[in-house]
């Protein structure tokens, strides 16, 4: 056997979403459309302190000023603000007390997604809060967590009760001017994460939150917000399925890190959302807005291995504003079909000695477009800045594409800064090399794919890893080229 | 083993091999010599199934199965190695790693259950003692920044670990030093089993005073031109291969 062109256009068509299933729990959701009004209502549903409500309010007036941004290098029918629904909560509102409570259903949507909680509980110790269209269902390992004065809740249970964190760090490293996603999630945002890890505590275990889209045509606007105070340190994992859908979902996420002085955030994501089908049709747009906020001395790692969706918008960046802080990258981002993924960082370096690393591995299938866009800005005070980048692309077809677009922006002339780029396509000696040893195609794909996304996957915590290493095979499952 | 009856193949519409007739019994070994450009590594590449050659005449009977129906895995599953001649690298991928998926998936076309770890390891310790494999290299990446001689060395130490019935070895030994060679002979040698068959494909005799052939045959314009014992490989030395051109340019005059 062996494969040409026209063998690898059939089989790419072949694949199907292979967590394609919709989980009917019966949800309690707000009318279509945005207005003042249900901005209101969703405020009003969630039991909001008015100081919330009038964030919403000014976040919406933002925004209805805003235009969609038109730079990325992508191509996708803008969504219709006013034909979704902003608010879908499960009926079932009562909180699980224990795993015993969780309802049959949920559980079997997490069985298939290879996520049992039961098991990841048991072999892991990872504590999983479980969001699904827009509300906390299950929350683990709270009690532990709770000794070490960790805080790991659902959003909407922070707003309540530590209002006073929420309001002092919400909007401080994403204002809610920054773009016109930030702003309209910052006015219709349903819920996400919350995290405080207190000062000099080392978090013991894995934070990890699955997302996951369920409600056809309800947009998903998660917030997620993680304060590491000084010296302590966490790592964050957000991984994220979505069942099949003809129309596209629109995700507009913003996260936000602060990294304290002396202190460590490690955020991972595995995202592999609903692509779209073989034509390009249905996917979910996935526009989220990701940055973090280094104090002296301080490191972010962004770690993200990017499957799904049909259109990703996404640069998860650092400002390094403490001297001497630590920004680092790590990102592998496959596009399959007519996927299409524009995805890079930003550096920023405002105080002195602060270091960058960026490693970006692109891998484009079938006929998507791959575009790694990346800004390294050295700001005037910020001597003796260091910045390392390395982007590869990897292509498996020739109706593919990939596209690197690195900005560097320097007014430090002491800065150092270290870019290199390669593009190579997939070799056939590399495959014919492993078929010879009695290893099938897709396994050799799988194995010299993940061999060039080792610098990624091995910043990601063990398990992680895995799950990770498996959803690369699935998503580039008979793309050889 | 193996029968090869009137082989012809052609790659970008140049025919290579022009009827090539071989036949190799369990438990021999048979060398191939010739010039360069005579097709050796040709055959080499159509017998493990690579995609790019047209085979447009002939059979080969590969231990009962038609092998040039059969597909490039299936027939390194059935038995069938070869050691590069340019061995590829495959980077972030441990050489480990590569084997144990190779070993792994060789057990399940046969229906065994995935080896161990422990054996795996085991197993890993005493090949790699065998070709004196330094134990740090089967841990990094497959062939990557290994000096030429170590893609060599790694290439039968993977076939120690494979345990082929036909290893087939396409100029193992150009590139090393005289304790190279010695080492990938010593390797051969001790695999060597009245189970198996090797076709050893060189450029020089010197090997060959490691590796006692049974049977030499000297490939030329994509057929073998001529067969003997062990002694031919000597005097393929002495004289070159111009004699034997001449010998069959003649015939064919
Ligand atoms: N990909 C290719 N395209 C065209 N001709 C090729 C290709 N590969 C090999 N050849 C030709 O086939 C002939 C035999 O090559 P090869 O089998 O490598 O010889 P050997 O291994 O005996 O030195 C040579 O003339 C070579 O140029
Ligand atoms: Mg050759």
């Amino acid at each position: 056997m062996g494969y040409t062109e026209n063998e690898l256009a059939k089989d790419l068509e072949n694949q199907e979403y292979k967590f394609g299933f919709v989980t009917n729990i019966e949800s309690d959701k707000a009318p279509k459309g945005l207005n003042e009004g249900i901005i209101r209502f969703i405020s009003e549903k969630k039991n909001e302190p008015e100081w919330l409500l009038e964030f919403r309010l000014k976040a919406f007036e933002t925004w209805k000023e805003m235009t969609e941004p038109e730079w990325a290098h992508v191509h996708y029918e803008k969504p219709d603000f006013q034909d979704i629904t902003y608010y879908s909560a499960p009926k079932q509102t009562k909180k699980y007390e224990s795993w015993d409570d969780v309802d049959p259903e949920l559980k079997e949507t997490m069985k298939k997604l290879g996520i049992s909680m039961e098991e990841q509980q048991r072999l892991t110790g990872v504590a999983v809060d479980f969001v699904m269209d827009s509300v906390s269902v299950a929350t683990s390992f709270k009690a532990k967590l709770k000794e070490l004065g960790i805080v790991f809740c659902s959003f909407s249970d922070a707003v309540q009760e530590y209002p006073d964190l929420v309001k002092k760090y919400m909007g401080s490293v994403v204002p809610m001017t920054d773009n016109f996603y930030a702003a309209l999630n910052s006015a219709v945002f349903t819920d996400g994460s919350f995290c405080y890890i207190p000062k000099g505590v080392r978090c013991p275990m894995e934070l990890s939150t699955y997302f996951r889209i369920n409600e056809g045509g309800t947009g998903q606007f998660e917030r997620t917000l993680v304060v590491a105070d000084e010296g302590s340190y966490v790592s964050y994992l957000e991984g994220c399925t979505a069942p099949q859908r003809d129309e596209n979902q629109l995700h507009a996420a913003v996260v936000e890190l602060i990294a304290l002085d002396h202190a460590e955030i490690k955020y991972s994501t595995v995202q592999n959302w609903y692509p779209g089908d073989k034509d390009g049709k249905g996917g979910v747009f996935n526009f989220v807005t990701k940055r973090g906020v280094c104090e002296k001395q301080a490191k972010i790692s962004w770690t993200q291995v990017e499957t799904g969706s049909a259109v990703t918008w996404k640069y998860p960046s650092c400002i390094l504003k403490g001297d001497y802080s630590i920004g680092e990258f790590y990102s592998v981002a496959v596009t399959n079909n007519y996927q299409q993924a524009d995805t890079g960082t930003k550096m920023v370096h405002l105080g002195k000695n602060t270091k960058s690393t960026i490693i970006s591995k692109g891998i484009s299938a079938g006929k998507s477009q791959n575009s790694y866009r990346g800004l390294v800005q050295i700001h005037k005070n910020a001597s003796n800045a260091r910045n390392f980048s390395q982007c590869d692309s990897l292509l498996m077809t020739d109706e593919c594409g990939a596209h690197t677009f690195p900005y560097i922006e320097c007014k430090n002339s002491s800065a150092k800064i270290e870019h290199e780029a390669t593009t190579s396509k997939i070799g056939e000696d590399q495959i014919f090399y492993c078929l010879q040893r009695g290893i099938s195609e897709e396994k050799a794909i799988s194995l010299i794919v993940n061999g060039y996304c080792k610098e990624v996957l091995n910043q990601l915590p063990m398990e992680f890893a895995v799950e990770a290493q498996k959803l690369l095979a699935i998503s580039l499952e008979g793309s050889v080229g | 083993m193996i029968k090869i009856e009137n082989l012809h193949a052609s790659i970008e519409g140049k025919e290579i091999l022009k009827g090539l007739n071989l036949t190799v019994n369990a438990g021999e070994v048979h060398a191939i010599m010739g010039p360069n450009g005579a097709g050796k590594s040709t055959l080499a590449s159509v017998l493990a199934g690579r995609e790019e050659y047209e085979i447009t005449a002939g059979s080969v009977d590969f231990d009962g199965n038609d092998l040039l129906e059969m597909s490039t895995e299936d027939r390194a599953r059935e038995g069938l190695f070869l050691a590069f001649q340019y061995p590829v690298e495959i980077p972030g991928v441990s050489n480990v790693n590569f084997l144990k998926t190779a070993v792994n998936e060789i057990r399940e076309y046969k229906g065994l259950e995935p080896i161990s770890a422990k054996d795996f390891m085991q197993k890993v310790r005493e090949k790699s003692a065998l070709v004196e494999l330094d134990s740090k290299l089967a841990s990094r990446a497959v062939n990557e920044g290994f000096s030429g001689g170590e893609k060599k060395r790694n290439e039968i130490f993977q076939m120690a670990m494979l345990e082929p019935k036909l290893a087939i070895l396409d100029e193992t030994d150009s590139g090393l030093d005289i304790d190279a060679l010695r080492i990938v002979a010593n390797g051969v040698n001790k695999l060597k089993s009245p189970e198996n068959a090797c076709i050893v494909i060189t450029h020089y005799q010197r090997l060959l005073d490691y590796i006692i052939p049974d049977f030499v045959h000297v490939l030329y314009n994509g057929r073998i031109v001529k067969s003997g014992p062990k002694e031919l490989a000597l005097e393929l030395e002495e004289k070159g291969y111009d004699w034997i051109k001449e010998e069959v340019d003649s015939v064919n005059a």
